[in-house]
């Protein structure tokens, strides 16, 4: 037994000795390019890019709606995201239901007072980062109801709107648009600059 | 087909103290005093031949001089209809007598009048705002209502 530990100790020994020479040998090459060593496997799956570009790039490509509609606007919004328009193309077709998985909240439709906490208290249960596409003419500042004792003028009076879409309602191509801004909006961000 | 009761009919069958309740009779309604509208409207309710067992709507309106409240009603029973009419005419302090003692329907057709035009229904079991929030400032269907906001 004595023996045979001896003898594996050696082993390790002579394992220890050829790594290092090899090392030694190799020290005095140049090394070569990184794409000469990488096995074709890796290679295929490597892209190199920046943190903000990357980042932006999954945020902006899986916007997820709150399903948080008020009124008529709303009907656009499903017509966008059935086959015809296709809100899939951009990733956001999953409409969330639980805001704590929602990114985005399109205000369609006119809020009411009495609505208002309710949205409010969605709004802030989302997990940031969020964003807010004011819908419609009631979304923006009331529409038509913007006198009215009950109704909000505006969803900027109680959440930070990011982009504005006009109209009464807006066609699903406007807010096709729309949502096109906001994800130049997401791409302008950077993580490793201050603003 | 559902028909409607003239005023005219209707008035010939009330009889003594009802029938000096009526202040007007029109061409389809009746205009009742707000102290006697509950008896008017049992009446109308409960005898052989109108026998209105439905409250179909009750709706308000504020006018320069008074405020009137509109019941309309309807005979599942007789498939014909008829209305009442009453007016308070005071505008400050407007009170109606309250009908869910006959149709519990009314209740939340005069909490809406209540909420929107601020006339109190005397009897009602739980007379409180329906639209409006709790602390809203007055009642916004009045020709005289401000928006604050
Ligand atoms: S903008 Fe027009 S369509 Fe949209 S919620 Fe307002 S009234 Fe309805």
């Amino acid at each position: 037994m004595e023996i045979k530990s001896q003898q594996s100790s050696m082993n390790i020994d002579l394992h220890e000795g050829r790594l290092i020479e090899e090392l030694k040998r190799s020290s005095c090459e140049m090394m070569p390019e990184p794409s000469e060593w990488l096995d074709e496997e890796i290679k295929r799956n490597i892209i190199v890019s920046t943190v903000d570009k990357l980042l932006n790039w999954g945020r902006k490509t899986s916007l997820w709606t709150e399903t948080a509609f008020t009124a008529c606007c709303t009907f656009e919004f499903i017509s966008l995201s059935s086959p015809r328009f296709d809100i899939a193309r951009f990733g956001m077709e999953v409409l969330r239901s639980s805001p704590r998985h929602a990114d985005l909240i399109i205000t369609a439709g006119t809020l009411t007072w009495k609505m208002a906490p309710q949205i409010k208290r969605i709004y802030d249960q989302m997990a940031e980062p969020k964003w807010v596409i004011a819908m419609g003419s009631c979304g923006i500042s009331g529409g038509i109801f913007a006198d009215s004792y009950s109704v909000v003028p505006g969803y900027n009076r109680i959440l930070p709107v990011d982009v504005y879409i006009p109209g009464c309602p807006p066609r699903p191509e406007a807010l096709m648009a729309g949502i096109e801004r906001l994800r130049k909006k997401i791409e302008k961000k950077s993580f490793t600059k201050v603003d | 087909m559902t028909t409607t009761m003239k005023g005219k009919q209707v008035f010939d069958m009330l009889k003594g103290e009802l029938a000096s309740a009526i202040v007007e009779v029109q061409d389809e309604c009746l205009v009742v005093k707000p102290a006697k509208l509950t008896e008017v409207a049992g009446f109308i309710k409960h005898t052989q031949g109108l026998e209105f067992d439905y409250l179909s709507s009750a709706t308000g309106i504020d006018y320069p001089d008074y405020f009137e409240v509109v019941y309309l009603f309807y005979s599942l029973e007789k498939n014909h209809r008829f209305t009442l009419r009453i007016r308070c005419a005071d505008k400050a302090d407007p009170v109606a007598p309250s009908l869910t003692c006959l149709w519990m329907g009314a209740d939340l057709q005069e909490r809406e009048i209540y909420d929107l035009l601020g006339i109190k229904f005397s009897g009602h079991p739980l007379l409180k705002r329906i639209f409006m929030w709790e602390g809203f400032e007055g009642h916004p269907l009045r020709k005289d209502f401000k928006n604050g906001f």
